[in-house]
C-alpha cells in the first residue's frame, strides 16, 4: 500500500460531565492508507462515533496526535479545520442531516457554496455530476422529505463527494436501510474507493463490512483487532444476481 | 464565501421559512407603523396649536384687571371696574416697546335683520385692534377714531353673522340692522378666519367702536380689558414690563406691591400649549416604544423557537467546511433583510395610518424624515440584534455539539 491518509497516535478523549468523566477513546493508534476502504466495528459505546467525529475534524481529542494527508491537525485554528472539511473530507450521517425544505441538487451544492474558487455555473453541474453517481439525476429538485431513506443516504453521499475529498467518512450509513438498499449504498461507495477515494465507515453489520478490505474492531475505547478482508464481496455483481422479490411476489 | 453565495444562502434560507420570515417581519412591522403614527400625530398636534396661537396675532399682550375678591367670593376675570381710558392713554404715552393699545368690552347683542335673527358677542375697540390681531377686510372700510370719538353706530361684522342674517353670499355693507333694538350701519365684512384652537368659530362677532358699544349698548364707563401689541417679538418682555410700571403707578401701587391686574403675553400662551403638546408627544413615544419592544420580544421569540432547528442547520452547514464567520454573515444578512423589507413595510402602513387618523379623524398629522430614520433604525437594530444574538452562540460551537443540539 502506498501513503498514510489518516494516521493517528494515542488518541484520547474524554467527556467531562460534572464530576463525571466518560472515557470514550483511551488511546488509538492506527494508520489508514490511500486508496483503504475501512469498516470500524465494535459494541455500541466502545468509541466508534467518537473515532469517526475526530477523524473528520467535527470535534477535537483530549490528547494525542492526527495527522491527516500529513498535516497536523492539532494545530489547526477552527477556521483552517472548517477549510479542511471542506476540501479533504466528505462526511455521511446515519441520521443522513439534509437541510430540510432545500432541494437535493441544493444540498449536494452546500459544500460548493463554501469553496470561494468555484464558479457557480461549475457548482451546478458537479453537483448534477454527483448526484447522476449515486443515480439520483432525475430526483435533483426534490425535497428530503419526499424521497426514500435509501435515496436520502444517497443524496448525503453525492454531498460527501461534490468536492472531491481525500477520504469519506460515514458513520453507519447503512444503520437506517434495508438490505438491498445498504448493497446499493456499498456498491456507490466501492466505486468510489475503485476510483482511488480512501472510505471508512462505522458498521455493526459483518455482511456490509465484507463488502470493505479491512476491518477494525473498537472495544472500550481501544482498538483490539484489525483483519484483512480475505475477498471482499461484490456489490455491482451481488446486486445483478438478486432476485427482485416484489415482482416475484405479484406474479 | 463569496457574497454572491451568502445572499443565495440567505435569501434561500427566508422563502423556505415564509412563516417564519412572516413573524418575524410582522415584529418590525408593528413597531416602525405605531411609532411613526404615534410620532404624526404628536408633530401634527403640536404644529397645529402653533399656527392657532400665530392667529391671535402678532406679538400680543392682553391686559385684565385682576378679579376682584369681594366678599371671598372670587368674580369673573375682567369683572373688576378699575380699568378706565386713562390707563390706556398711558400705555400709550409711556411705553415705547408698545405699538399699538386698545381698550376692549364685549356685550352679547341680539341681531336683527327684517325677520332675521342672531345671537353673538359684540366687541367695543379702537380701529388699531385690526392690527393687533392681524384681521383684515374682506368688503367695506373700518370704522375711525373719529367714530369712536362720536360714538357713531357703525360696525363691522364676521362671515358667520352675515350669512345668518343676509344668506350666505350677499353683500350686506351699507345695510342696517338693529343690534339690541339700537341700529347699526354694517360698514365691513371681515376675513374668513375660521375656528380657532379652542374650537370656536372666529368669524361669529360684531366689531364696533368702542365707546359706542361702552356707552350706548353697554352704559359703563370702566373698560373691561386691554388688548397691546409690542413692536417686535424680543420686545414682548420688556412691553410687558412696562405696562407694569405704567399701571402701577396709576392705581397707586408701590413696586413690592401685587399688581391689581394680569397680563398675558402671546409666548405665555404659546410656551402653555406647546408644553401640553410636549407631553402628549412623551406619553405617544412612550406608548410607541412599548409597541416597538413587544415587536423586538416577538422576534426574539420566534428566533428562540428556531434555534433548536437552526443551530441543527448551523451544524450541518459547518460540517461541509463553513466556518463560524460564514455562518454568522448569512444569519446577519437574513436579519437585515427581514429589517429592511420589514421596516420599508412598516413605514408604509405607518404613514398610511397616519393619512387614515387625518382623514377619519381630522387630527392633524405631520411626518418628518427624522421619525421615519429613527424607528427604521431602531427597529432594524433590534431585528438584527435578536436574529444575530442566537446564531452567534451556535457559530461558537463545535460542529459534532451543534448536530446533536436539542
Ligand atoms: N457528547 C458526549 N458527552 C458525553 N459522553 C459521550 C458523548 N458522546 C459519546 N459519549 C460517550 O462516549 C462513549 C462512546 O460513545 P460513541 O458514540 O463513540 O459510541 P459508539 O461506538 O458510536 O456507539 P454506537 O454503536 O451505539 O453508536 C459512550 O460511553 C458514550 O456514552
Ligand atoms: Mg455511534
Amino acid at each position: 500500500m502506498g501513503k498514510a491518509i489518516i494516521s493517528v497516535k494515542s488518541l484520547v478523549k474524554v467527556y467531562k460531565m460534572g464530576d463525571v468523566e466518560v472515557h470514550a477513546l483511551r488511546g488509538v493508534n492506527v494508520d489508514i492508507m490511500k486508496d483503504d476502504f475501512v469498516a470500524i466495528m465494535g459494541k455500541s459505546g466502545s468509541g466508534k462515533s467518537t473515532f469517526m467525529n475526530i477523524i473528520g475534524c467535527l470535534d477535537v481529542p483530549t490528547r494525542g496526535q492526527y495527522l491527516l494527508d500529513d498535516v497536523d491537525v492539532s494545530s489547526l485554528t477552527k477556521d483552517q479545520l472548517a477549510n479542511l472539511r471542506n476540501h479533504k473530507i466528505g462526511f455521511v450521517f446515519q441520521s443522513f442531516n439534509l437541510l430540510s425544505r432545500t432541494s437535493a441538487l441544493e444540498n449536494v451544492e452546500l459544500p460548493l457554496m463554501y469553496n470561494k474558487k468555484i464558479a457557480s455555473r461549475e457548482m451546478r453541474e458537479r453537483s448534477l455530476n454527483a448526484l447522476e453517481a449515486v443515480g439520483l439525476a432525475d430526483r435533483a429538485h426534490h425535497f428530503p422529505n419526499q424521497l426514500s431513506g435509501g435515496e436520502q443516504q444517497r443524496v448525503a453521499i453525492a454531498r460527501s463527494l461534490v468536492n472531491d475529498p481525500v477520504v469519506i467518512l460515514a458513520d453507519e450509513p447503512t444503520g437506517n436501510l434495508d438490505t438491498r438498499t445498504s448493497i446499493e449504498v456499498m456498491g456507490i461507495f466501492q466505486k468510489l474507493n475503485h476510483k482511488g477515494i480512501t472510505i471508512v465507515i462505522v458498521t455493526h453489520e459483518s455482511d456490509i463490512a465484507a463488502f470493505t478490505k479491512r476491518n477494525i474492531t473498537f472495544r472500550d475505547g481501544r482498538i483490539i483487532k484489525a483483519i484483512e478482508v480475505d475477498k471482499p464481496r461484490n456489490a455491482m455483481d451481488e446486486l445483478a444476481n438478486m432476485p427482485v422479490m416484489v415482482e416475484e411476489d405479484e406474479v | 464565501m463569496k457574497v454572491k453565495n451568502l445572499l443565495i444562502a440567505a435569501l434561500r434560507s427566508l422563502a423556505k421559512n415564509k412563516m417564519r420570515t412572516f413573524l418575524t417581519m410582522l415584529g418590525i412591522i408593528i413597531g416602525v407603523a405605531s411609532v411613526i403614527a404615534m410620532l404624526a400625530i404628536g408633530q401634527g398636534s403640536k404644529q397645529s396649536i402653533q399656527a392657532q396661537i400665530s392667529t391671535l396675532g402678532t406679538n400680543v399682550l392682553m391686559i385684565w384687571p385682576q378679579a376682584s375678591s369681594a366678599g371671598g367670593v372670587r368674580q369673573e376675570a375682567g369683572s373688576s371696574q378699575k380699568m378706565t381710558l386713562e390707563d390706556v392713554t398711558a400705555i400709550a404715552d409711556r411705553c415705547p416697546s408698545v405699538a399699538y393699545v386698545t381698550p376692549q368690552v364685549r356685550s352679547s347683542g341680539q341681531l336683527v335683520n327684517g325677520n332675521m335673527n342672531w345671537r353673538t358677542s359684540v366687541y367695543g375697540v379702537y380701529p388699531n385692534y385690526f392690527e393687533i390681531r392681524n384681521l383684515n377686510l374682506s368688503n367695506g372700510n373700518l370704522f375711525t377714531m373719529n367714530d369712536d370719538r362720536s360714538a357713531t353706530k357703525v360696525c363691522v361684522v364676521g362671515q358667520t353673522v352675515v350669512t345668518n342674517l343676509f344668506g350666505s353670499d350677499a353683500d350686506p355693507v351699507g345695510s342696517f340692522i338693529r343690534i339690541n333694538k339700537i341700529p347699526f350701519k354694517i360698514i365691513g365684512v371681515t376675513e374668513k378666519k375660521g375656528q380657532n384652537a379652542f374650537g370656536q368659530d372666529q368669524d361669529d362677532m360684531v366689531i364696533a367702536p368702542f365707546s359706542t358699544v361702552q356707552k350706548r349698548m353697554m352704559a359703563i364707563t370702566y373698560i373691561q380689558s386691554m388688548l397691546a401689541s409690542a413692536k417686535s417679538e424680543p420686545q414682548i418682555a420688556a412691553a410687558s414690563q412696562e405696562i407694569t410700571d405704567v399701571l402701577k403707578a396709576k392705581h397707586n401701587l408701590g413696586p413690592s406691591e401685587d399688581p391689581d391686574f394680569t397680563i398675558r403675553t402671546q409666548t405665555d400662551i404659546a410656551n402653555a400649549a406647546t408644553a401640553t403638546s410636549g407631553i402628549l408627544t412623551i406619553l405617544l413615544a412612550t406608548i410607541a416604544s412599548i409597541s416597538l419592544l413587544v415587536g423586538g420580544i416577538g422576534i426574539m421569540n420566534i428566533m428562540l423557537v428556531s434555534v433548536t432547528e437552526r443551530t441543527r442547520e448551523i451544524g450541518i452547514r459547518m460540517s461541509v467546511g463553513a466556518r463560524g464567520r460564514d455562518v454568522l454573515l448569512q444569519f446577519l444578512i437574513e436579519a437585515l433583510l427581514i429589517s429592511l423589507l420589514g421596516g420599508f413595510i412598516g413605514v408604509t402602513l405607518g404613514v398610511l395610518v397616519s393619512q387614515l387618523i387625518a382623514n377619519i379623524l381630522s387630527w392633524p398629522v405631520t411626518i418628518t424624515i427624522q421619525s421615519i430614520l429613527m424607528s427604521f433604525i431602531f427597529s432594524s437594530a433590534i431585528g438584527i440584534f435578536f436574529g444575530w444574538y442566537p446564531a452567534r452562540k451556535a457559530a461558537g460551537l463545535n460542529p459534532i455539539d451543534a448536530l446533536r443540539y436539542e
